[in-house]
């Protein structure tokens, strides 16, 4: 029985790589309008994907497989982080 | 036997054309445009993956074409010894597919960068840069937005002689300045173990005509001369 499941993923640059988006919108937005308790700031990319499978564990395993196999995020520079599981 | 190069094409590719007519009416090597799915390698001697936005530099630059065809073809090429060089988002391309190590990330200024730089020789054994001495001073544009190096491996590349060219002043030095984009240790083009593929950020192909230099140089024939007398010798044996 498969089921329709929605996955989201986030990639975001690892620590050692500098994150010029995240440091801008810290120090040139954020700081200036007063909100000083910002410490840090990194940004990612965002991807929301549509899977037919027959499990939720089946179906974070195949969208995990793809990411690796495929490089949809870097693994020199990014780390992947599955946000999320549902039912579409 | 008559030499013959490729350069690959891709949808949103467009410094393709400018490489093939450098490779075929400034260096008279006999060079053709392939469309990435229909490029056969054993027709070809070396190979180019020219400058653009392939695919729209969508997920991350170069990640979409380095699921091309022509990049399978690319790495039968690499194990049989042919150059294999990667410009611009090229370059990008062949860190996605590995070919090279590292990756291309957004310029630090978060700018489109486009100027004439300097670089400096770090690596003239490669089949691109043999033509080159060591610690000469190559004029030669950029034009990118996503070309600042980074490795997580510095020192095993700094080991194995695989840093081909840094950014530096015209004096060779290597300031902060002169780094067009924020690259690691001013960083601009890397080579794999064998010598035999080569990625670069900046334009070769725009800088291989007097007329088209502010200063009237024409260095980046330097690098398709040297591919040439590589494939030369290459074929010779």
């Amino acid at each position: 029985m498969q089921t329709n499941f929605i996955v989201e993923i986030i990639m975001t640059n690892k620590e050692m790589a500098r994150d010029p988006v995240g440091a801008t919108i810290k120090r040139d937005l954020l700081a200036k309008k007063g909100y000083d308790m910002i410490s840090n700031v990194r940004s990612g990319q965002y991807l929301r994907i549509h899977i037919s499978a027959e499990s939720e564990t089946s179906a974070k395993e195949i969208i995990e497989d793809m990411c690796n196999k495929l490089r949809i995020f870097n693994p020199v520079t990014q780390n992947l982080t599955i946000l999320r599981v549902s039912t579409s | 036997m008559s030499i013959k190069i490729a350069v690959i094409q891709f949808p949103a590719a467009n410094c393709d054309l400018d490489a093939v007519h450098v490779l075929n009416d400034v260096i008279g090597v006999k060079t053709d445009l392939v469309w990435h799915n229909y490029f056969k390698e054993e027709a070809f001697d070396g190979v180019i993956f020219p400058g653009g936005f392939t695919f729209g530099d969508y997920l991350r630059a170069g990640i979409i074409a380095a699921h091309s065809p022509a990049v399978d073809e690319a790495r039968i090429m690499l194990k049989e010894g042919k150059p294999v060089i990667g410009i611009c988002n090229g370059f990008q391309i062949l860190t996605e597919a590995e070919f090279l190590p590292g990756a291309l990330l957004q310029n630090q200024s978060l700018k489109f960068i486009c100027k004439w730089v300097n670089l400096r020789v770090e690596n003239n054994t490669t089949a691109f840069t043999k033509t080159m001495n060591l610690g000469d001073i190559i004029d030669i544009p950029v034009a990118h937005g996503q070309g600042r190096y980074f490795t997580d491996n510095l020192k095993e590349l700094e080991e194995n002689n695989q840093i081909v060219f840094r950014y530096s002043d015209e004096n060779g030095a290597l300031t902060e300045d002169s780094n067009p984009n924020g690259s690691m240790d001013n960083i601009a083009g890397v080579c794999n173990l064998e010598g035999t593929c080569l990625g670069l950020m900046p334009h070769p192909e725009r800088a291989s005509e007097e007329i088209l230099s502010p200063k009237g140089t024409d260095h980046g024939k330097k690098f398709f001369s040297s591919m040439v007398d590589f494939i030369k010798r290459r074929t010779e044996k």
